[in-house]
């Protein structure tokens, strides 16, 4: 069997595994019975070690395709191993878009479900798992079609389960539907952080879509300033086409250091500065609006060989205020620090591994290299736990087991679902074993 | 699993009395290393070494003994070093070696013989098998303790040095070898270390002690380069010392 080095998107901790593509649920199944330690991947856009499984058997989904036709209301059922790109290149001509997207396109809807992803929506439309109506689980034994009423509890655990309570072969969603490909974007630029704090709180509800991009690396009177943009789709317009593919692309891996503080805060300052200070209704393509990075293949290279960490938590309402004191901490460090996303999450869900929990996400991403850097993260993991908050085990490459497990106060919860389709814990993965998720 | 900074959680200790091995494996368990085996010769000092390991947050530690002059027994030794640990090893440091004593082995056949074997035969012995091993895993790093002595090897250490010159170049293959394995092979060279191996010798330039190395370690694991230096104003130093033409090179130890 051939072995392949498998890397997460942050490109850090690489291992090697024997790769399959499988292209029908009988496959999944006889390779699942073929070999002891067993995960499915995606596309490889979680940041970490959340689709690698060293030594084991990997098995990428992208040949489990296939797009069913929508319905009037609709609802669409895929293969997992679509991709939301693939998703919208047929969905979009016939006026339907997918519920909640990602920072990018170019995850599957395994992954999606996986990660329980969520978007620039979730204040309105929870994660990406709240659209989901039904999905076809193989585990070690046994199929399973689930949905929320007849497997409560196994549908949830697999959503935002990483992984790890088997393969998804095939979902059914429910797109929403849209006139235009266009989103009407309100863009409001401000000097602190506390007054676009206020700005979320007090007017997020008025927008489907909302996010703020945060500067961690000014300190003084402007910490934390930032551009806030929140849109909606377009009421009406031209048919709808899907985005187009990226036109740039990172040729090789750039050197280590080439994003440095020097570097990245020249960018967030000509980023801050070429923002309008406040527009209206700008219409904005879907792609532009949704993926700006997707415009750029392989962006993850320009962090070097060293790659990058991203560092997201979610803490509630009430701890508003470790938003601002991560910043600070960010901020005094003099570590670089690429677009930090600031979001507000709505209502959780049942899963007992999904990430959100209504009240702030922070997202910052972090080249390697400072020698101060793991330490601060670990500070700031205090932090978030101290506040009730959570870190996001899709981003994650360096959380501790008994930090994760404190964050995850229903990991038990997770294992005992987990063990019922899979007691010898045969599906898992470089994440599960870092973080002792299986408690094997 | 190693993570994103190259901090490993399982760590094996081949030579693990040694006292830089010692101060890296602590400066790893104040990062994140929860378990450690620790193999050595000598059973109350690898002990002790391991009290010190817990004391500074190791959950689990353990202790495995071994004879480096006979590496027909280095698969043994490294087979239950492994066994000790439950899930993957992240890290496998490789620190067994003995200075000797160049005057009086340098005339004496079997003197002579030892030093090769301690120093080179059974560290090459042990790789084999952990090779194997960590590539079957997918993953893990490899840290060999070499010398920048192994840069150009010196008359007054000839034994000792040249040996590590051996080990130093092999490993330069052998961490070739690794590519698209998932498992990787560093390879550290300090300068002159004030340590028990070394009391009694004249200091060299830019001296440096163990914890100084350990935090070296640390910050080299966080990157791919095949090679650590510590201190790291050494890699300029020897990169003259190794070109200097022959007369000048004699001369300069023979000054020291």
């Amino acid at each position: 069997m051939p072995r392949e080095i498998l890397y997460g998107w942050g490109r850090t901790s690489p291992s090697a595994a024997n790769l399959e593509n499988p292209s029908s649920q009988a496959q999944v199944e006889a390779l699942l019975h073929s070999s002891d330690a067993t995960l499915a991947r995606g596309l490889g856009r979680s940041y970490g070690d959340a689709a690698q499984l060293a030594g084991g058997l990997v098995l990428s989904n992208r040949l489990l395709g296939g797009i069913s036709p929508i319905d009037g209301a609709g609802v669409v059922t895929v293969g997992a191993g679509i991709s939301i790109d693939e998703l919208l290149t047929v969905a979009m001509p016939q006026g339907w878009f997918v519920p909640v997207t990602p920072g990018t396109r170019h995850v599957t809807i395994g992954g999606a479900i996986a990660a329980d992803v969520h978007g620039k929506n979730h204040h309105l439309d929870g994660s990406f798992s709240r659209h989901v109506t039904a999905l076809r689980l193989v585990t070690p034994t046994g199929t399973h079609d689930l949905t929320p009423a007849t497997h409560h509890d196994l549908f949830w655990a697999t959503m935002g389960g990483m992984g790890l309570t088997g393969v998804v072969t095939q979902a059914t969603l429910q797109l929403i539907p849209i006139r235009s490909d266009h989103v009407l974007v309100t863009t409001m630029r401000f000097d602190t952080l506390d007054e676009i704090m206020a700005e979320m709180l007090a007017h997020d509800d008025d927008f489907r879509y909302s996010v703020a991009w945060v500067d961690c690396m000014t300190r003084g009177r402007s910490m934390g300033r930032g551009i806030l943009t929140r849109g909606d789709h377009a009421p009406s317009g031209t048919t709808p086409v899907a985005p187009r593919g990226a036109r740039l692309t990172v040729p090789f891996t750039a050197p280590s250091g080439l994003l440095n503080s020097l570097t990245v805060r020249a960018f967030n300052e000509l980023w801050f500065r070429s923002s309008p200070r406040h527009r209206e209704a700008e219409p904005q393509g879907i792609g532009a609006f949704f993926h700006p990075l997707d415009g750029v293949n392989s962006w993850n290279r320009l962090y070097g060989r060293r790659g990058f960490v991203q560092y997201q938590f979610a803490v509630p309402d009430e701890a508003g205020d470790s938003v601002r004191t991560a910043i600070e901490k960010l901020s005094s460090s003099h570590v670089p620090s690429f677009l930090a996303v600031l979001k507000r999450f709505g209502p959780g869900n049942p899963g007992p591994l999904s990430f959100p929990i209504p009240g702030w996400t922070l997202a910052l991403d972090l080249p390697v290299g400072p020698a101060k850097l793991p330490g601060l993260l670990n500070e700031l993991d205090e932090l978030v736990l101290a506040s009730g908050g959570r870190v996001y085990l899709a981003k994650d490459s360096r959380l501790d087991a008994a930090t994760a497990h404190a964050m995850y106060p229903r990991l038990e919860d997770f294992r005992r679902i987990k063990e019922s389709v899979d007691p010898e814990g045969l599906i898992t993965s470089d994440l599960a074993r870092r973080l002792n998720l299986l408690g094997k | 699993m190693e993570n994103a900074f190259g901090q490993p959680q399982n760590v094996v200790v081949l030579g693990g009395t040694s006292d830089i091995a010692r101060a890296i494996a602590l400066e790893l368990v104040r990062t994140r290393t929860r378990e450690v085996v620790l193999a050595g010769r000598k059973p109350d000092e690898l002990a002790a070494a391991a009290r010190e390991l817990v004391l500074a947050g190791a959950t689990s530690t353990a202790v495995v003994t071994f004879d480096a002059e006979d590496p027909s027994k280095a698969t043994q030794c490294v087979s239950s070093a492994f066994d000790q640990i439950a899930g993957p090893v992240d890290l496998v440091i490789i620190a067994v070696g003995a200075m000797g004593d160049q005057d009086s082995d340098e005339n004496d056949a079997v003197a002579s013989a030892r030093m090769i074997t301690v120093n080179f035969t059974w560290p090459v012995a042990a790789l084999a098998e952990i090779r194997r091993r960590l590539v079957a895993q997918g993953s893990g790093r490899i840290l060999v303790i070499s010398s920048v002595a192994a840069i150009r090897v010196r008359r007054a250490s000839y034994l000792y040095s040249g040996a590590k010159a051996g080990l130093d170049r092999l490993c330069e293959g052998l961490a070739d070898s690794l590519e698209g394995t998932g498992v990787s092979l560093q390879i550290l060279r300090p300068g002159f270390v004030r340590t028990k191996m070394t009391t009694g010798l004249k200091e060299a330039p830019f001296s440096t002690d163990p914890d100084a190395v350990a935090r070296d370690v640390i910050k080299g694991l966080a990157t791919s380069h095949r090679v650590i230096t510590s201190p790291h104003i050494l890699v300029y130093l020897f990169a003259i010392l190794r070109h200097l033409p022959a007369p000048l090179w004699k001369k300069i130890n023979e000054s020291r």
